[in-house]
């Protein structure tokens, strides 16, 4: 997915002359053939984040669409304030590519782990979210970042992540993708979890329970309208995320639910990161089994939501210590 | 280091004391405002704006036009007042200075307020905005420059060395920047608050062509600002010494007057009746 990504970014650069390449410090071969072809518009500027930003704004704000890449917290958490005023202020079109969105940099800890950087900035307006599930989809939203007018944070998973949509639909941004129907629960979700809904789906099946998945590419602004939809025709909904449960996308989905008036008539979980740094190392995979966003944690939820033995007002799990 | 050259003897002329009225003015207006640090910056912004940018009031998005980035955007009284009188907007927008139905607000706005190239007030984000502006240019091939306005307090931000770097590695001589070096910040001397000396070899060691000026002589003004590029391969940071609060004795060098709110009419004759007597 980061591949296919960063590709995409040299693709568009030879399409349209307005688009400009922005990385800190990346790996050493990183885009070599944008800089080849055209290093007047490849910039690798250091571990200077802030200043990566403030570049990409005086650039945007002169016609150009730069794309600056970098660790997905290094922009967030560093860089929050020159987001908020020098990006989405000026409702600058820049684009900003996270490496490692969620769990994947698990064996370096926790100052690299981007599991806040869809709370952070679905608090900035004018930023648009988007997390795409696999690198199908990437290359699909990559063409759409071309035309969109203002910021926009682009979650990169880890890579090599497997492929569960089509090459060939269109992708829109701000668009939820009904991945599957169901008549029993709705699963929520973005990104690589989507992977995790999907096989909880087929798990639910083979207990006779239907559930619909619905996929949100885009975390903000979130298509409340198509998950308002497919929520009022479920007893019970789960969000799966790569993130904390403070403030990412079952926040979103909770705030929408429960302000169309749906959320008293319906049993709700939320699945993600409980309100912790995480406390082992070992692999994204290992993290995610840590915090139950697996396939197997997320049916049980679900049909335990359906059984009445998932009490709301009760965590989803509690952690082992 | 070179020592700071001594003030010149003699006040301000008819034009500074006129632009100080209209910014002691639009206070009152809006009952608040960054006095000192807008008064230690009226002659840099004056001979910038008289003498030395290109820009047309008419059509301030010409893309030929010079870029000039208030960093210090507390200091926007003083560009308020300078960007009316060129005809960038209607004096009359002066007079709603941080008003609801105004789009003069305590910190300038990009989009909002002709002639503001970017949305400042938070410090150390201009110079790298300012980057940005000069890489443009000479992707482009355009001749146009980059001005970046600079307070001292605001290079105690570690974003603005950062930037100061990346500048310097991209020899931008057609960028410069100007530091109001009134040496007060907001709760008292630089000097004691963030020591930022030796000021201009910081500058110099980041890369930079320096040079000190009077920040309140328009001779020492013009005269450096015609020499930028001070290198053809180095951008240009011209340190302006300057005393804060200019023009107005109770608030020279006073950090009671770096920001004031509450500001009532009587306040106002007395900095005007001040001014006109210093």
């Amino acid at each position: 997915m980061r591949k296919v990504c960063l590709d995409m970014v040299y693709e568009l650069a030879k399409q349209d002359p307005r688009v400009f390449f922005i990385g800190s410090d990346l790996g050493a071969g990183t885009l070599d053939s944008f800089k080849r072809e055209m290093p007047e518009r490849f910039f690798m500027e250091g571990v200077s984040e802030a200043t990566v930003i403030g570049i990409a704004a005086g650039l945007a704000l002169e016609g150009k669409i730069p794309y600056v890449n970098t660790i997905a917290t290094f922009l967030t958490r560093r860089c929050f304030e020159q987001i908020a005023v020098d990006l989405c202020l000026h409702n600058a079109n820049v684009r900003l590519i996270g490496n490692g969105g969620g769990l994947v940099y698990a064996p370096l800890g926790p100052t690299h782990l981007a599991i806040d950087d869809l709370a952070i900035l679905r608090a900035l307006p004018n930023m648009t979210i988007v997390a795409p599930a696999d690198a199908n989809e990437m290359r699909r939203c990559m063409r759409a970042t071309l035309t969109h007018q203002g910021p926009l944070y682009i979650r990169l998973a880890k890579g090599g992540d497997p492929i569960v949509t089509s090459d060939t639909e269109p992708f829109t941004i701000g668009r939820a993708v009904l991945m599957r129907e169901g008549a029993d629960a709705l699963l929520v979700t973005t990104g690589v979890t989507l992977q995790v809904a999907l096989a909880a789906a087929a798990l639910l099946r083979e207990q006779g329970v239907e559930a619909a998945v619905l996929h949100l590419p885009t975390v903000k602004p979130l298509d409340a309208g198509t998950l308002i939809r497919h929520a009022a025709e479920v007893p019970a909904i789960v969000t799966v995320e790569e993130h904390t449960l403070m403030g990412g996308l079952g926040s979103a989905v909770v705030e929408a639910l429960a302000e169309a008036g749906l959320a008293p008539a319906k049993r709700l979980k939320r699945i993600g990161i409980p309100d912790v740094f995480p406390d082992q190392y070992g692999s994204q995979a290992s993290l995610m089994r840590r915090y139950g966003i697996t396939a197997e944690h997320a049916a049980a939820t679900v049909t335990g939501l359906l059984s009445g033995a998932l009490r709301e007002g009760a965590p989803s799990m509690t952690l082992e210590p | 280091m070179t020592s700071e050259p001594a003030p010149q003897p003699g006040g301000l002329d008819a034009r500074s004391l006129a632009l100080r009225r209209t910014i002691i003015r639009m206070m009152a207006a809006g009952k608040r405002g960054h006095l000192g640090s807008a008064c230690s910056l009226v002659e840099i912004l004056r001979v910038l704006y008289d003498e030395v940018l290109r820009y047309d009031p008419a059509n301030p998005r010409w893309p030929l036009r010079d870029r000039c980035i208030l960093s210090k955007g507390h200091g926007c009284l003083a560009l308020y007042a300078i960007l009316a009188d060129k005809g960038f907007f209607p004096t009359e927008e002066l007079w709603k200075f941080c008003r609801a139905d105004g789009i003069l607000g305590g910190h300038p706005e990009h989009g909002k307020v002709p002639g503001v190239e970017a949305s400042t007030g938070s410090l150390g984000h201009g110079l790298a905005i300012g980057i940005g502006f000069a890489l443009h240019a000479r992707h482009e091939r355009a001749g146009h420059r980059v001005v970046v306005i600079m307070s001292d307090g605001e290079a105690n931000e570690g974003s603005v060395w950062e930037a100061a770097l990346c500048a310097a590695k991209h020899r931008l001589s057609h960028l410069t920047v100007l530091i109001d070096y009134n040496k007060q910040q907001s709760y008292g001397p630089t000097a004691e608050v963030c020591d930022l000396e030796p000021f201009a070899d910081k500058w110099r060691a980041f890369g930079f062509s320096v040079e000190e000026a009077d920040g309140h002589s328009l001779d020492a003004l013009r005269s450096v600002l015609g020499r930028v590029p001070l290198d053809p391969r180095r951008p240009s940071a011209i340190i302006c010494h300057t005393t804060k609060g200019k023009g107005i004795p109770v608030a020279e060098g006073n950090p009671e007057w770096h920001h004031k709110s509450k500001l009532t009419e009587e306040d106002a004759q007395g900095l005007l009746a001040a001014l006109e007597t210093a």
